[in-house]
């Protein structure tokens, strides 16, 4: 890379001035002349037959344009919803999905009905109009009876509920560990269900042109060109007559990956009503339709010797996939991939079973399979050390993959690049002051108080990624990611790139990246994105903490092509050979002769005029595609410290101390800002957020903000953060990805000190989430 | 049925014809708007439309704006004056006290708020005068640090002159 003068430093985002002034342009922020509002009629059943739908009030109602059901889209919309392979190839059943439902409801929340009205409040007035009647049928929730072929189905004459049952490595791959143990721990672990709520819910306004056949989607969105992509399909148009466009997105966490039927379902009718339509989600529409995570849980063992060394895992994973596979619902089976953490094993067995019950479908948050994957091995390195009464740092050191051994080769075949595990372990143990805690510890439970430390020494696999793997898992399309950088006759560098933001703050790391590699002040350098109609012919959106360890590294490149070709008409200006031009901070000049120069904007106005090199064409542009040799391996060690209260069952934080290696650092401020919100959603997950349905009626409980517990300011502690650097060898920027790294690794360090405050009740394992109640009744229970 | 709604937002008269169950956050947004102020949920558990009625802070979906009759509302659009950021602005942009916005402008008026009656406020009595703002992306953590900074500008008059520039220094 060129001197860094911005790159490593806390730059203020250059998105903020909008955001904090009111100006920012989220989706609700856009109106269009003649726009028609749309409202939806949901099924109140988790599983039902639809026997009538009678529309005649609504149609009726004050304001009202036109009331649709399912047979209305049927010569619109063709196809199914996607699902990827992602990490299970072959699927065992796959349930049709159309975006709304005609004579089967397999889940709270899915679409029967819609009405567009002249106004928002016209459409949901017309909305509850609505007559539909209902053949109640029982719910599938419980997902190991969802197993039993007397159960009933998710979808009526389905053969059975199983979505997927893969086995990447039987019981013989870990047969000869097992057969050395001396010690074996078992566990059954809960991932609890979570809605990732993002602040702002979702929305889709489109707009058709009846004669030119375009069709413009305004939506929120964290991967506009797949949405481009499946929409443009499924409605028959082609992708060139389709612009998706995401403005200011208000949060995504994994939630606006995938397409929703309200993506099909507005455009339709903007072609059918032949004028702007708009739709905006109610929470409640959000809760209980918007896509939820986790919902899994896992049997496993773990087989030891005596000194603490690992020797072999067997682990499944059971996978509520709700009424419909996610899109990249499969992709939390890598959680089965990543069971092995931070630590060798001489074998792990992993089997994955998708289970179809009548709940949303349940597709990538935050994290994705690796915060289950850290949650499973650093519990099961905990009950280890609890079994044999040792320090779980010291178990934990037994068996490191040593920094010596990367790039390494883990059970599974993935290679490990870069890490350097001890180093963000002791670094954590000191910033905590790790002995003082257990001396504290032993004083606190003389006095009967319940104090707990927890370790999380977290790896994760991200950045997606590399064709090799990705294109199998997506069905074709590589998540590698390009880049156009185009810099105008008088300097100014416009940048597009096919990641796209909802908080990460790309606008100003990757134009730090950009105005570094170029020598030329940031204000000069413009990012784009969100827009199919601008820039790369496709994008690959932004999850995965992919965006600057693939979509960064393709800006790079195209910089890098950029300064080649000035070079080229630098040497012809300066009439020196091509070799003989060195660019430095920001301009061209001749080896030996650092007179003979020529700015970077000099070189770019030349560019467009005449008497360039033989063969040049004219212009200083170019697009770049990254794709990856390798997925990136960031890590770190997060301590937790509790205290629990035995009157009230109340676990309260006292400490959090993070230290992550996300590789080399663009800008500071925003690692942490990642570090401080993904932490604080596992800490979420760990003690105070869970999905409550009805187990009978498959009713969603937490259907609003005041049911579903998501952590105010009073219960997220500050943190003590630090990093440790391992440069990725993965990509010339050496980075990694710290989108997710909180998040995966938080929810271990917080429960593994919740059981070791506990651990005297002989307390072994606590289930997620550790709230009042379910600590209270199991303190008197372990106290009787 | 409709009724006569006048409020003064941000300094500015304005007279509307409403419907008695409009929301006044429906009404700042739809009838003049103003569209930073958001709103994030149905139950008024997040905050995000917060905004000042009368120097006080108020949930803007909690109030049917035809209550708005004569009141002093302000917005976040009404923060900056002349170009400049308020010290809560400047602020939670310094100690990046937020990363998709959504919920920003409600946190900041909330933060107004409490600044207004408690202008140097500890970090637990920051965390208790916006307990009724949810924020999704910064744990937080900078939101406390940035409250705290304001504070401390505000209270060393007279406020630093800050200019509102993408891309700021360091």
């Amino acid at each position: 890379m060129a001197v860094t003068q911005l790159v490593g430093s806390k730059i203020h985002r250059r998105e903020d001035p909008r955001l904090i002034t009111g100006h920012g342009h989220y989706i609700d922020d856009f109106a269009r002349q003649g726009t028609a509002y749309a409202a939806f009629v949901r099924s109140p059943h988790a599983h039902a037959r639809v026997k009538r739908i009678d529309v005649t009030d609504a149609s009726k109602s004050a304001g009202v344009t036109a009331v649709y059901t399912a047979r209305d889209f049927k010569g619109q919309l063709a196809g199914t919803h996607p699902a990827a392979p992602a990490f299970v190839a072959e699927k065992k059943y796959v349930p049709e999905r159309f975006p709304i439902a005609e004579k089967e409801v397999t889940y709270q929340g899915e679409i029967v009905a819609a009405v567009l009205a002249e106004t928002k409040a016209q459409a949901t007035d017309a909305a509850n109009l609505i007559q539909v009647e209902y053949e109640e049928l029982p719910a599938v929730m419980d997902l190991e009876k969802a197993l039993d072929p007397k159960s009933p189905k998710a979808h009526e004459g389905a053969a059975d509920n199983v979505c997927w049952d893969l086995t990447y490595t039987g019981p013989e791959v870990s047969d000869a560990a097992f057969k050395e143990a001396e010690v074996v721990v078992k566990e059954r672990i809960l991932q609890n269900r979570l809605m990732p709520v993002p602040m702002e819910p979702r929305g889709v306004m489109a707009e058709y042109e009846s004669f030119d056949k375009k069709l413009t989607i305004t939506m929120s969105s964290q991967n506009p060109h797949f949405i481009r992509l499946f929409v443009s399909g499924a409605m028959g148009l082609k992708e060139s007559q389709v612009r998706v466009v995401s403005p200011d997105v208000g949060g995504g966490f994994g939630s606006k990956i995938s397409p929703y039927p309200e993506d099909y379902l507005v455009p339709a009718m903007a072609r059918m009503a032949e004028r702007p339509v708009k739709w905006i989600e109610t929470r409640t529409e959000s809760l209980q339709n918007a896509t939820h995570g986790r919902g899994q849980f896992y049997d496993v063992e773990v087989a030891a010797k005596k000194d603490g060394t690992l020797l072999g895992m067997r682990m499944t994973q059971y996978l509520d996939v709700g009424a419909y596979c996610g899109t990249f619902g499969a992709f939390q089976a890598c959680a089965c991939l990543m069971a092995g953490g931070a630590y060798k094993w001489k074998g792990i067995s992993a089997r994955t079973v998708g289970i179809l019950t009548n709940r949303v479908p349940t597709d990538p948050y935050r994290g994705a399979g690796r915060p289950e994957a850290t949650h499973l091995v650093e519990r099961m390195v905990d009950l280890v050390a609890a079994e044999l009464k040792m320090d779980p740092v010291e178990v934990r050191r037994k068996n490191f993959i040593g920094k010596d051994e990367f790039p390494y080769t883990q059970n599974f075949g993935l290679v490990v690049d870069s890490g350097d595990y001890e180093k963000s372990l002791d670094l954590a143990l000191k910033i905590a002051g790790y002995d003082e805690l257990r001396k504290k510890q032993a004083d606190m439970r003389k006095q009967g108080k319940y104090m707990g430390i927890g370790l999380s020494t977290w790896i994760e696999l991200c950045g997606f990624g590399p064709s090799a793997a990705t294109a199998p898992a997506t069905g074709g399309i590589a998540l590698v990611e390009s880049a156009q950088v185009r810099v105008t006759p008088t300097g100014s560098v416009i940048v597009y790139t096919g990641t796209h933001a909802h908080g990460q703050g790309h606008e100003t790391t990757f134009s730090q990246i950009v105005a570094d590699e170029l020598g030329v002040p940031i204000e000069s350098v413009d990012l784009r994105h969100g827009d199919t109609a601008e820039g790369t012919s496709f994008g690959y959106g932004t999850y995965g903490s992919r965006s600057l360890a693939v979509g960064g590294v393709a800006v790079s490149k195209a910089v890098g092509k950029v300064v080649e070709k000035g070079r080229k008409l630098a040497a012809h200006m300066l009439e020196a050979a091509d070799e003989d031009v060195v660019f430095e901070h920001g301009s061209y000049h001749v080896k030996g002769s650092p007179d003979k120069t020529k700015a970077f904007g000099e070189v770019a106005f030349a560019s467009y005029g005449m008497g360039l090199p033989e063969g040049m064409e004219q212009g200083l542009e170019a697009v770049a595609y990254f794709d990856p040799p390798n997925l990136v391996w960031p890590f770190g060690a997060h301590i937790a410290v509790v205290e629990v209260d035995a009157e009230t069952g109340n676990v309260q934080l006292t400490k959090y101390v993070a230290v992550d290696d996300c590789g080399n650092i663009i800008n500071p401020m925003i690692v942490d800002g990642q570090v401080h919100g993904g932490v604080a959603q596992a800490i979420a997950q760990a003690l105070y957020e869970e999905v409550v349905y009805d187990e009978e009626s498959g009713q969603l409980k937490t259907g609003t903000l005041l049911d579903y517990n998501i952590p105010g300011i009073g219960e997220i502690p500050s943190m003590d953060l630090d990093h440790t650097i391992t440069p990725s060898p993965t990509n010339d920027l050496g980075v990694k990805g710290i989108g997710e790294a909180g998040t995966i690794a938080a929810s271990a360090a917080v429960i593994n000190a919740v059981v070791d405050a506990l651990s005297p009740l002989g307390i072994t394992h606590v289930d997620m989430p550790a709230s009042p109640d379910r600590i209270w009744k199991m303190m008197k229970e372990a106290g009787k | 049925m409709k009724l006569k709604v006048a409020t003064t937002v941000n300094g500015r008269k304005h007279e509307h014809e409403v419907e008695p169950r409009l929301l006044l956050v429906h009404h700042l947004r739809d009838n003049l708007g103003l569209t930073g102020t958001h709103v994030g949920c149905d139950t008024s558990q997040c905050g995000a439309c917060t905004i000042l009625v009368d120097g006080q802070a108020v949930k803007s979906c909690t109030m049917f704006a035809v209550q708005a009759e004569g009141r002093n509302l302000t917005t976040i659009e009404g923060m900056a004056k002349d170009g400049e950021l308020h010290p809560i602005q400047q602020a939670f942009w310094d100690e990046h006290g937020l990363q998709c916005g959504y919920c920003t402008p409600g946190f900041i008026m909330a933060a107004a708020y409490l600044l207004s009656t408690n202008p140097n406020p500890t970090d637990d009595e920051i965390r208790k005068g916006l307990e009724g703002n949810l924020c999704r992306c910064t744990g937080y953590v900078n939101i406390v640090k940035a409250v705290k900074s304001a504070a401390q500008t505000m209270s060393s008059a007279p406020a630093k002159k800050t200019t509102v520039t993408a891309a700021g220094g360091n």
